[in-house]
């Protein structure tokens, strides 16, 4: 089936733009994707018809606002294929991983085990850093292949009776790799340990079934869902949920307050202290229906056609590495690379001159970088929006790098 | 735009690699990194009498942070802390953070001054060695 590539483009208004005579070869989504009409529209026209705060406001504006606020978390359940109870709101991924490395890490005893990878973004490192030296568990990590895909074949060895939890990254924001998820759910699953996925690479690529994906904990963030920043999501089974305690304290959270104790809401109230965040959670709403409305198939069989376009034009290029899977097997549109002798800010510097724009470093992936010995890569993250027109800016853009700055 | 960034005395800066390696027997050593974006900088210096008698530098970093080591291990040999601070207000001129004209070595770096997100990459090596003789 193609793909109407132009069409979707034009939702995006953000991709007209020209700067320095030049359009917009937008190819960072993997740190922030760009947001369509039907999102802004939406924040809009909460903005300007229904702002108020919601619950507990009896007036017509605070009904309005919850409304739609409620409406949102039912639109990201219906995405994640769960029920709109088992959804909280969060400021993003890395505050939901925290939320759960904070709550149900207050259920971790010294001596339990939770299992992460090489693979992790920090946001995925430094909670469970943090939650060892709050409560001495143990932290194991899975090692990356040498096309970086977490190791599973190292699974028997370091899940033991202690692991709780094995928390890992379900498309790699470095690699673009596809976590196998049936694995780690069968090898949990002997050892009753719980398993979280990072989904902040692979929510933004249409929607999913978690509940047959076996899975406990999900999270996700608005801005790399072509929704607002300042929102993301927890979904946790709800069974877990109930037995986590609260990680944030104050308004909205709680059943009953005397100046003695506090009895707690139910979830998932229990885990929104304060104001929420209600017009991003409103425009997150509004991502995931128009997520929804895609033909993702198609979609996907687009972005891999740019993916092979950029494997085979940095193969051209001499002394251009690949930190990833070579093929399109089981892997998203992310696409990380070395060019030898040329720093990787250098090479983003110089694709921004062309008007490209990727991302540099060490994607907050240092561990990764260390095992590749590497000082950062460059990347190119895609989204369906994306044209081969960007494609050829980009390699239009690295082979001058490779031409003038070695 | 990086054409207008990377000029000819930038890219030559970099590529002379002058002062990079390590000294067999440093009097002071010191690293920086950038945790934004992972670059690093080593520095080795001998001092005699309070001054820099032999410098070397190793970087793991940009070709505007390898122009600056290179360039500020060029003109570091001789000095203190104090001179050492004056190569840097000229490096801070040259980028726009101070006013005045930046001289030679260091108005190559002109070019970065429209830059604000590498402005860092130029001063991290002044960083380390501030560090070495701090």
């Amino acid at each position: 089936m193609t793909f109407d590539v132009a069409a979707v483009r034009r939702e995006f208004p953000i991709l007209s733009e020209i700067i320095d005579d030049r359009p917009i070869h937008y190819l960072d989504n993997g740190a922030s994707a760009q947001t369509p009409l039907a999102v802004l529209d939406a924040v809009r026209r909460y903005e300007t018809t229904s702002r108020a705060n919601v619950l507990r406001g009896v007036h017509r504006l605070a009904e309005r606002a919850t409304e739609l606020y409620e409406g949102a978390r039912a639109d990201v359940a219906r995405f994640l294929g769960v029920q709109p109870m088992e959804i909280v709101f969060t400021g993003g991924c890395t505050a939901a991983i925290n939320l759960v490395a904070h709550s149900y890490g207050q259920l971790l005893k010294r001596g339990d085990r939770v299992l992460i990878s090489e693979l992790e973004h920090h946001s995925n490192i430094v909670p469970w850093q943090m939650l060892r030296l709050r409560s001495g568990i143990e932290l194991d990590a899975l090692p990356v292949t040498p096309d970086g895909r977490i190791d599973l074949a190292a699974l028997p060895k370091l899940i033991t009776p202690e692991t709780r939890l094995i928390s890992l990254v379900h498309v790699s924001n470095v690699t673009g790799a596809l976590l196998d998820v049936r694995k780690v759910v069968e090898a949990a699953r002997t050892v009753g340990a719980k398993v979280m996925l990072d989904g902040a690479q692979r929510a933004p690529h249409g929607p999913l079934d978690l509940p047959s994906l076996g899975v406990d904990f999900y999270v996700l963030a608005g801005h790399k869902c072509y929704g607002p920043n300042g929102i993301g999501a927890l979904w946790a089974r709800s069974e877990l949920l109930e037995a986590m305690p609260p990680f944030m304290g104050g308004g909205s959270m709680i059943a009953r307050v005397t100046l003695a104790e506090t009895t707690f809401a139910p979830p998932p109230r229990r885990f929104e202290a304060g104001t929420p965040p209600i017009g991003p959670a409103i425009g997150l709403g509004a991502a995931c229906r128009w997520m929804a409305g895609l033909d993702w198939s198609a979609a996907h069989d687009h972005q891999m056609g740019l993916v092979q376009r950029v494997l085979d034009g940095l193969q051209d290029i001499e002394g251009a590495r690949i930190l990833g899977p070579a093929s399109l097997q089981n892997r998203y549109p992310v696409v990380s690379f070395v060019l030898d002798g040329v720093h990787p800010h250098d090479v983003a510097q110089t694709l921004d001159s062309f008007g490209v724009a990727v991302r540099a470093g060490h994607h907050c992936a240092q561990p990764l970088m260390d095992r590749f010995d590497l000082d950062g890569t460059t990347r190119a993250s895609m989204a369906p929006y994306n044209d081969t027109g960007d494609i050829d800016a980009l390699l239009t853009g690295v082979r001058h790098a490779a031409n003038t700055l070695r | 735009m990086s054409d207008e960034l990377y000029q000819a005395r930038i890219v030559t800066l970099a590529k002379s690699k002058t002062g990079a390696g390590k000294l067999s027997a440093p009097t002071r050593s010191a690293r920086r990194d950038n945790p934004l974006c992972g670059d690093r900088v080593m520095i080795d210096v001998k001092l005699e009498g309070g001054r820099i008698a032999e410098i070397a530098h190793q970087v793991r970093g940009c070709l505007l942070c390898q122009a600056s080591a290179a360039a500020l291990a060029a003109t570091a040999v001789g000095r203190d802390a104090a001179g050492v601070a004056e190569l840097r207000h000229d490096a801070e001129r040259a980028i726009g953070r101070e006013s005045g004209k930046a001289h030679e070595p260091f108005d190559a770096f002109e070019p970065v001054a429209n830059h604000k997100s590498r402005h860092e990459c130029v001063l991290l090596p002044f960083e380390a060695l501030e560090d070495a003789l701090s």
